[in-house]
């Protein structure tokens, strides 16, 4: 049947995923909100250049800080997950070797930033 | 597929580097190697929460010589990143896309994450007492 089509009407039949437009979309949200916090965090960290272990822990025990730091990691590394999966796309030939490295990829990003955050939260909730 | 053979569009290596095409792929690569400072400040929260003897071995390693330069060029890499990321947010709402406003947000970016970076490194000194 498909011998009776042209290749590009089989292309339009395939239609699109319809997932281009939230990656691209998602990708910018996170971009904007990565540029609030990771400045807040920036100027944080330079401020706390030089500061104990006590003042450290004082500091993440914030209920702000706490939230922010959550809210950082979270948004970081699902930031990280879109910019490296777009380049794996581009790089990686093989078809099995890509959807290996992705599902890879979306493991350790998704391991990382749950380190992050419990991290901070055993801090700010630990005794 | 086409069977017919039909002319390519010039690929990279016809066109002579410029601005515009060196930024492009630094915002990719400054990408990639901000990744490794996110993996930094994981390991730092997860020292933080380890203990006082994690959390010394973390400040050990990141203030000596080595860590300091391997940060430092990690801030770099992100402040270039945030500065090429911002100018890629105003493209994409369809300003600064002739060749003149786009070299020079393109400069602008450059210039702004150098001033960033030192401006930080220079707080980050100061708050520490060392200069």
């Amino acid at each position: 049947m498909s011998k009776f089509r042209t290749p590009i009407a089989t292309a339009r039949g395939l239609g699109s995923a319809r997932s281009g437009a939230r990656h691209w979309m998602h990708q910018r949200v996170t971009a904007v909100i990565n540029l609030l916090l990771l400045l807040w965090f920036a100027g944080s960290v330079v401020s706390l250049a030089g500061a104990g272990y006590a003042d450290i822990i004082w500091w993440v025990r914030d209920p702000i800080v706490t939230v922010l730091l959550v809210l950082l990691i979270a948004n970081l590394f699902y930031h990280i997950r879109l910019g490296l999966q777009v380049v794996i796309e581009d790089y990686v030939k093989s078809d099995g070797t890509k959807a290996l490295s992705l599902i890879l990829l979306t493991m350790v990003t998704l391991v990382l930033a749950l380190l992050g955050i419990v991290s901070v939260l055993k801090v700010s909730f630990g005794g | 597929m086409a069977s017919t053979r039909r002319p390519l569009s010039p690929h990279l290596q016809i066109w002579r580097w410029g601005l515009h095409m060196a930024l492009s792929i630094a915002h990719r690569t400054t990408g990639v190697g901000s990744s490794l400072g996110a993996l930094i400040i994981v390991w730092g929260l997860v020292a933080i929460a380890a203990g006082p003897d994690s959390f010394s071995t973390f400040k050990m390693v990141t203030t000596s010589l080595l860590g300091r330069i391997v940060l430092f060029g990690i801030t770099l890499s992100m402040m270039l990143h945030m500065c090429t990321g911002v100018r890629h947010l105003v493209m994409d709402t369809g300003r600064a896309l002739d060749i003149k406003t786009n070299r020079q947000t393109g400069i602008l970016a450059i210039v702004a994450a150098i001033v960033l970076t030192l401006g930080l490194w220079v707080a980050a000194y100061w708050f520490a007492g060392l200069i």
